[in-house]
């Protein structure tokens, strides 16, 4: 019978189905970090069980750490203890962990993927919504609670309900200065926060596949920004090149045999979907958000609705929506004024963002109204902008890279943007007071913040782009 | 400060009058309206409260920025459902894809700590859905039309009280007798209305992942 990647790879993981419920899922690989973490560790303590198969856990510490002088003691209590418990429990459950300091250390969905821990045909959880991001090298990669958390560490096992299956195709050529976070943000523009709940959903078509793996990444990332259990993508060559002689991928035979396992890993021609959507790639225009969740972006030239063209049931939503903002419906977006620029988080944090920023802003300066934040995704990351020259290039514009975390797309650290002023940012979520409390934030390309960057404005890139 | 406290204790004295025939099997209580969509997790735990290292005492800091005018609890916000004396109750009712965004469990634990045992709504966010019943928490998905009609008799009559009979699955509002039917799979109802939990039924088959690992 024909099937789709997401049957291949869970059927090879279901050790056995729960009557009129759930199927006991095994976890090949469990991500764990500071945030989420103590608390399961606490009910392990509590029923005095150790970590199940501790080799099959990998931690760091990212949400809540500091991106300037990580060589010095964590300033705040709570963040401190929360870092400290982690390195206790980890100590105390044999567990991996690559914490500050460490040449390894950064966003648990950066990471993963460039040490080659994430492979094609895995299970992969971790406590964080964007666990999603793995699935860009054909895997089932989702975001779990810390009660899940627990039982993955107890057991290495979930007990998971089979979602719906869909299919996202995006067909043609990109258009200049659209990049897959434009892409990501379009096809949730047109399925909203919600399209997708309920389903796993593989990206495919021809603009899919010709998209970097860090792009791809950052397409299967936000999939839970429409409410998607996991994203996934059918691994190809690109794929395996960028595992190859990454520091744990699989090396000599062991490489030859799995090579030919993850070229099964694909949807088969005939295979049928709960829900299929095709997008034409020339449609897409680089994004902005204007709103307060994921859904509500428009191409950067368009005009945000009017509330006339907004759902009878969804306007008290839109209105405390755009007041929260600031803006008013039908208003422009491009040439609105922006205080922070945030280059990083797990949507768009790589090196590929880095070089896409640094080409962009070389030789230019940064507007003097703006603040710029551009935090690496990992010291890997950080290494290799400053083995590049990005570091100078960017300094050089008047940029400053600070050290590895989720920073400002999240504000658990320091790093928060002062009440009522507007961030645009690369990171995955618009939410009132996401980025610190009032906080306004417009979600865009590495590229279009990078434009902000040096005009202080929301704009068109395509208007700077030969 | 002091304006807070009477409120919670005020709330805390409508909550002991709300009538439980048994504490699984069926709620039955007045309810707090928030008719907004798209509520995520973000608003229901502001990050920055996450740094505790323990389940406990999420609830005062539920919904805090929505609760408090510039993050300070001697001014909260009137209009905010949470802090309007006439509503109260052990269920919360809120507009279509509550819980979305972070994986956070904080949210369902900040729901449970507050005082609230179930949550209505016209349509969940998954990995929210999942954290609620881990904590005894009931997410109960109506339709949009159930859901609006719910609305109104709050709106209506803030006393209106609520059924949810978790046992023959349906949700009824007593003013008028209206009811609906919820889905819930047979295996979590089992867990809720038992108090059993799914670590206890890993626990309980790790022979067959061990087979299941010895034979991949």
């Amino acid at each position: 019978m024909a099937k789709t990647l997401f049957d291949k790879i869970w059927e090879k993981h279901v050790v056995q189905k729960i009557e009129d419920g759930p199927s006991v899922l095994y976890i090949d690989t469990h991500f764990i970090h500071e945030v989420t973490s103590p608390q399961a560790f606490a009910g392990l303590n509590k029923r005095g069980i150790k970590v199940f198969r501790p080799k099959q856990v990998v931690a760091t510490a990212d949400h809540n750490v500091p991106t300037l002088n990580q060589h010095l003691p964590i300033k705040e209590e709570l963040s401190r203890l929360q870092v400290e418990a982690l390195i206790k429990n980890c100590a105390e459950h044999n567990v991996e962990l690559y914490g500050l300091g460490h040449p390894y250390q950064g966003i648990v969905h950066v990471i993963g993927p460039e040490l080659g821990i994430t492979q094609p045909g895995k299970t992969i959880v971790c406590g964080d919504s964007h666990t999603s991001t793995h699935g860009a090298f054909g895997t089932i990669a989702f975001g779990i609670g810390t009660s899940e958390v627990e039982m993955v560490l107890a057991t290495q096992c979930l007990l998971q309900s089979k979602p719906k299956l869909m299919r996202i195709n995006v067909e043609g050529e990109l258009n200049k200065g659209v990049v897959s976070k434009d892409i990501i943000l379009y096809i949730i523009s047109i399925i909203s926060a919600s399209g997708a709940t309920g389903y796993a959903v593989e990206f495919a078509g021809s603009a899919i596949r010709s998209l970097s793996m860090e792009a791809r990444m950052t397409i299967c990332n936000m999939s839970i920004e429409m409410g998607a259990r996991c994203g996934l993508i059918a691994p190809d060559e690109t794929t395996f090149n960028y595992i190859k002689e990454k520091q744990f991928a699989p090396k000599n035979n062991e490489w030859n045999e799995k090579l030919i396992y993850w070229k099964t890993l694909f949807t088969d021609a005939d295979a049928m979907f709960d829900k299929e959507i095709n997008i034409n790639a020339k449609d897409i225009e680089p994004m902005i958000t204007y709103g307060t969740n994921p859904g509500m972006g428009i191409g950067v030239t368009k005009n945000i609705p009017a509330v006339n063209n907004v759902d009878e049931k969804e306007k008290t939503y839109y209105e405390k929506s755009l007041h929260y903002m600031g803006l008013e419906a039908g208003s422009k977006m491009k040439g609105k004024k922006v205080d922070y620029v945030f280059i990083g988080s797990c949507t768009n944090s790589r090196i590929e963002d880095l070089r896409m920023v640094a080409n962009f802003v070389k030789g230019k300066q940064k507007a003097n109204n703006v603040e710029v934040w551009i935090v690496p995704g990992s010291k890997q990351v950080e290494a290799q902008a400053q083995k590049e020259g990005l570091d100078k290039i960017l300094a050089e514009a008047g940029f400053m890279l600070r050290q590895p975390g989720c920073s400002a797309c999240l504000g658990m650290n320091e790093d928060k943007i002062p009440a009522g002023k507007y961030c645009i940012s690369t990171s995955n979520r618009n939410f009132e007071g996401r980025q610190g409390p009032n906080a306004r934030t417009f979600l865009a390309s590495p590229l279009t913040a990078a434009l902000a960057a040096i005009t202080g404005e929301v704009g068109d890139v395509r208007e700077y782009l030969n | 400060m002091s304006i807070n406290i009477n409120i919670e204790d005020e709330k805390k004295k409508n909550l002991s009058t709300a009538k439980f025939q048994s504490e699984r099997k069926v709620i039955q209580s007045v309810a707090v309206p928030i008719e907004l969509e798209n509520i995520d997790t973000d608003q229901i735990i502001p990050a920055r409260f996450l740094k505790a290292t323990t389940r406990d005492g999420f609830g005062k800091n539920l919904f805090r920025d929505w609760r408090y005018e510039n993050n300070d609890e001697t001014k909260p916000i009137k209009d905010f459902a949470l802090n309007n004396r006439i509503y109260s109750g052990k269920i919360l009712v809120a507009g279509k894809n509550f819980g979305c965004g972070s994986s956070r469990e904080h949210a369902a634990w900040a729901i449970k700590d507050y005082g609230f045992d179930a949550v209505v709504s016209s349509f969940f966010a998954d990995i929210f859905k999942n954290n609620a019943l881990n904590n005894f928490l009931l997410p109960v998905q109506i339709s949009d039309v159930f859901l609006q009609k719910i609305f109104e008799a709050i709106k209506e009559n803030a006393n209106a009280e609520i059924e949810i009979n978790l046992e023959e699955q349906y949700i009824k509002l007593l003013s008028t007798g209206e009811q609906e039917s919820f889905e819930i799979n047979k295996y979590k109802k089992t867990c809720l209305l038992n108090g059993f939990d799914d670590i206890d039924y890993l626990l309980n088959i790790k022979n067959k992942i061990e087979a299941f690992e010895a034979a991949s």
